[in-house]
């Protein structure tokens, strides 16, 4: 069943320079256990598409230019402030790249986790305390009943994500949104706090979308995938379907630059040129000048996802040709 | 508690600092021109309270020894006699610390008051007419004489409208409060700009710190953000400023008492210079001077208390 | 100073708006004080009591004291006091401080431990406090207060330029000049000196308005200058004691403290914002 709908989302920076849109027309769906993935290069726009969807925008600058976000059917986007308050946390939960910064230096970690359930839930602060206790447990930090009295700095890396992860999950969220929950982490600890992202997503049904840059991350934890790029989504498919037939260039090239995943003795390779800024997007196909298939086609018309089939749509026009020259 | 123990090592760290502030003190009566036995015992006084007085200063001694002499009497607390008040002079001073004290404590909570209250408002209102003007106040507010501010709020408040006494402290707390409203206020006013200008940068800084996004994210209420957050991290600075100021602060009572007639140890100090009472002025400078290291120990016990990030 | 400030402007480029009414405001006070003999219409000092207590209005453009002495006058001639009070006041301390912190920060070691030592026991005096003592040491006078604020100001000033020059004692362009065999004087007057001596220039602009406040507050205590010299604080003392029947004798000596000292804070914001010394 659906869980999340979002459609056509756009959002703007507003600048002296003009307004620049950072997040343009994105679209995807999400079903109730369902972890997607949201993979593109610094500055393609998935946190700020990510944020959105919670009207958390990162900016006093940043403001949603339309489409809609649909949660249990509701439009988040046209809910009150007071109405959105009253589902962050409760019913859409999230955590952030940075657990350092995420959480507050002066307050112990379990008054952090046990906040949405005083606020949300009600509870007395007692009740809460021995939930957070529970929760701390569920992920997997050791000696809860004593950490809980804890401040972040006490806490390595791995143990602050945690300690975030459980006050997301606090309430019993449907829906997680975890902005590379991974990327400060050492690579174990990045390989554990995935693990107990998926365990949560089995014994509960959550739903999460995972915001990466790396493929890798994205690999090892999603059922889907959509690939982002200068704010649009480029191709988005179920993850087998997406890494072993890729159909967008991009998205072949993403794949081609991880290292570990060509051919043994193959050159890594990379994608020429980057990302364009956003005031200065290029006409037409957004990838085309750093495409190896671009024709003139490519360099007019606006652009927008193709369905190849049900569940796979690319916005590469010349996804044929493409595929077939690789 | 282990926290605090590093806090307890200060003390020892403190003390070449309190050795030089018993120094200048000794240095500031030695340096007062004229004979010292004169100006121990004032105009009068006999031939055998002269040689009394030389003999328990050693006056007739190197100065290192008369320093000496000097730190022996400190340490029993003899600080001598006031020629004007006919008393030890530590008498005469202890019963003018409580009001200092008490227009100290009540400044501080008002400067702390009136900070938090324009400070917030203009974080709030950033770049707006609120916080224009708080800005405005903030510059104007440095340079505002607080002895003349001071008996504006007599003229307007005691003698216009009749809401406060013009001078004195009271008997009994409510009184004190009463009457040392106006004295507290002044104080505050030229604490409060420098106290306002930090806390309205920290509050602006501390509202866009990831933290208040995380906090955001879990849907906590506006308030609960803004006091629980944003506001306990904002308070560490402004403390530690308050710490740094104390000694401004003080001066600022020093001025303000003699302008409401207090008796506290500001009214004492001026007018014991005016009756050459030069053992007065040497107590209750170094007892200020004390007071100043003694409030930096106890801001860096609260800094202690505040920030948990702070380890021995 | 106010020469200094602008040419310290034409370096800086445009300050914003206030800063340029704090130099107005700062300006104004500094021809006042230059014409007072011209501009005064009384004599500041010689009595009339035919004229005692005169409200605002007529002749007497801000009343008269109850020695007949018209407000206005004596604000004008007090100008050349309270704002010499300003100058003067940061001058001292400044000079003092500044070669205070050099050494300390050039040489290090025990010398800087000695006088980093001196500071905090400089800084555990109430600031005002230390001042009066001075004052009450040396006697009350215009001298005494000057010899008082060298003494105890400086630390303001010797803590800033300690900190450039330890910064600055280690750069390229410093070690450069020991290579090439230039003496300490040298390198510390013509090579660190320069480079750290601006946070103290930009401190010391906010700092006059701490010492015309503070000079006027000692004549008030009774501790500076002494009647019947006309200065604002002074007169402001005297008129306390006619606060119930003659306001304007209180009021208007302390608006001038206020107009001088929110001229120099003005300038002083505007000129440390431009360096991106505040907020």
């Amino acid at each position: 069943m659906t869980l999340l709908a979002v459609n056509d989302l756009s959002v703007e920076f507003v600048t002296p320079g003009g307004r620049l849109r950072a997040v343009d027309g994105v679209s995807f769906e999400l079903a109730e256990g369902e972890v997607l993935g949201l993979v593109g290069e610094s500055g393609s726009g998935k946190t700020v598409a990510c944020r959105s969807m919670l009207r958390l925008l990162p900016s006093e600058r940043a403001r949603i230019a339309g489409g809609e976000v649909l949660f249990e059917g509701r439009d988040l986007l046209h809910e009150s402030e007071a109405q959105l308050r009253r589902l962050r946390g409760s019913r859409l939960a999230m955590i952030f790249q940075n657990p350092s910064t995420h959480l507050d230096p002066l307050m112990t970690v379990g008054r952090q986790v046990a906040e949405p359930l005083i606020y949300h839930e009600g509870l007395s602060s007692r009740d809460a305390r021995l939930r957070a206790i529970e929760l701390l447990r569920q992920v997997g930090i050791p000696d809860p009943a004593h950490n809980i009295d804890a401040y972040p700095h006490q806490f390595s890396g791995g143990m602050r994500q945690r300690a975030m992860i459980a006050g997301a999950i606090a309430c019993r969220p449907q829906l997680l949104s975890a902005d590379e929950p991974t990327t400060a982490l050492d690579v174990t600890v990045q390989a554990q706090i995935l693990r107990l992202l998926l365990e949560l997503r089995d014994d509960s049904g959550l739903a999460i979308i995972l915001v990466s840059h790396d493929l890798g991350v994205i690999a090892s934890t999603c059922d889907r995938v959509a690939v982002m790029y200068a704010g649009r989504i480029m191709e988005q498919a179920t993850k087998a379907e997406l890494l072993r037939h890729p159909r967008h260039p991009y998205t072949a090239g993403l794949i081609a630059s991880r290292p570990g995943d060509g051919a043994r003795g193959q050159e890594l390779r990379s994608i020429e040129g980057q990302l364009p800024a956003l005031s200065a997007l290029p006409a037409g196909c957004r990838f085309h000048p750093r495409c190896p298939h671009a024709e003139a086609v490519c360099r007019t018309g606006d652009l927008r996802p193709l369905a190849i089939d049900p569940t796979h749509t690319t916005a590469c026009i010349r996804w044929r040709e493409a595929t077939a020259a690789a | 508690m282990h926290r605090f123990a590093f806090v307890l090592h200060r003390p020892l760290q403190l003390l070449p600092v309190l050795v030089g502030i018993s120094i200048v003190t000794f240095v500031l009566v030695h340096a007062i021109p004229g004979d010292p036995v004169r100006l121990l015992l004032g105009a009068r006084g006999t031939a055998e309270t002269a040689a009394a007085i030389r003999a328990q200063y050693g006056l007739d001694q190197p100065v290192v020894v008369q320093y000496g002499y000097f730190i022996k009497n400190l340490l029993r607390g003899e600080l001598g006699r006031s020629i004007i008040y006919k008393a030890p002079v530590l008498a005469v001073v202890v019963g003018r610390i409580v009001p200092t004290l008490f227009l100290l404590a009540y400044a501080v909570i008002l400067s702390v008051l009136l900070a938090v209250a324009l400070g917030s408002v203009a974080a709030a209102r950033r770049g707006r007419l609120p916080d224009q003007a708080v800005r405005l106040f903030s510059t104007v507010g440095l340079g505002l004489p607080n002895f003349w501010l001071g008996i504006i709020f007599i003229m307007v408040l005691s003698l216009g409208l009749g809401w406060f006494p013009t001078s004195g402290y009271g008997n009994g707390f409510g009184q004190h409060l009463h009457h040392l409203f106006l004295p507290a206020l002044t104080v505050a006013a030229s604490m409060a700009p420098v106290l306002t200008r930090n806390l309205r940068a920290s509050l602006i800084a501390e509202s866009t710190a990831d933290y208040v996004s995380a906090a955001r994210a879990k849907g906590l209420p506006r308030h609960v953000i803004f006091f629980h957050h944003i506001f306990r991290n904002s308070l560490i600075p402004t403390v530690n400023l308050l710490g740094v100021n104390v000694g401004w602060l003080i001066g600022g009572t020093v001025v303000v008492e003699n302008v409401f007639s207090i008796p506290g140890l500001g009214g004492l100090l001026v007018s014991s210079i005016f009756a050459r009472d030069y053992l007065v002025v040497q107590s209750v400078t170094l007892i200020l001077a004390i007071g100043v290291v003694l409030t930096n120990f106890l801001v860096d016990i609260a800094t202690v208390a505040l920030d948990p990030r702070i380890e021995p | 100073m106010t020469a200094a400030v602008l040419a310290l402007h034409q370096r800086l480029g445009s300050p914003p708006r206030l800063a340029y009414a704090g130099a107005g405001l700062s300006l104004f006070w500094l021809l006042v004080a230059l014409t007072a003999p011209w501009l005064a219409p009384f004599d500041p000092i010689e009595q009339n009591l035919a004229a005692t207590l005169l409200p605002p209005g007529g002749a007497h453009l801000l009343g008269t004291d109850n020695f007949g002495r018209d407000i206005l006058a004596r604000i004008i001639w007090g100008t050349r006091l309270d704002l010499q009070m300003g100058v003067f006041g940061v001058l001292f301390p400044l000079i003092i401080g500044t070669m205070i912190g050099a050494i300390a920060g050039y040489f290090g070691g025990i010398v800087d431990m000695l006088l980093m030592r001196l500071l905090d026991v400089t800084v555990s005096f109430p600031f005002l406090v230390l001042i009066i003592a001075i004052v009450a040491t040396l006697g009350p006078g215009l001298a005494s207060f000057y010899i008082a604020l060298a003494l105890v100001g400086w630390v303001s000033y010797a803590r800033l330029v300690r900190s450039r020059f330890l910064v600055l004692k280690s750069a390229d362009f410093v070690l450069a000049a020991h290579s090439l065999g230039f003496s300490h004087s040298r390198i510390v007057l013509h090579h660190i000196l320069p480079n750290a001596i601006m946070p103290a220039l930009v401190f010391s602009m906010s700092d006059a308005v701490i010492d015309v406040v503070l000079g006027a507050s000692l004549s008030y205590l009774g501790l500076g200058i002494q009647p019947p010299t006309a200065e604002w604080g002074l007169m402001i003392a005297e008129g306390q004691n006619f606060i119930a029947t003659a306001w304007w004798m209180t009021v208007f000596p302390g608006l001038a403290i206020v107009l001088l000292a929110t001229g120099f804070s003005l300038l002083a914001d505007g000129v440390a914002e431009h360096f991106g010394l505040r907020d």
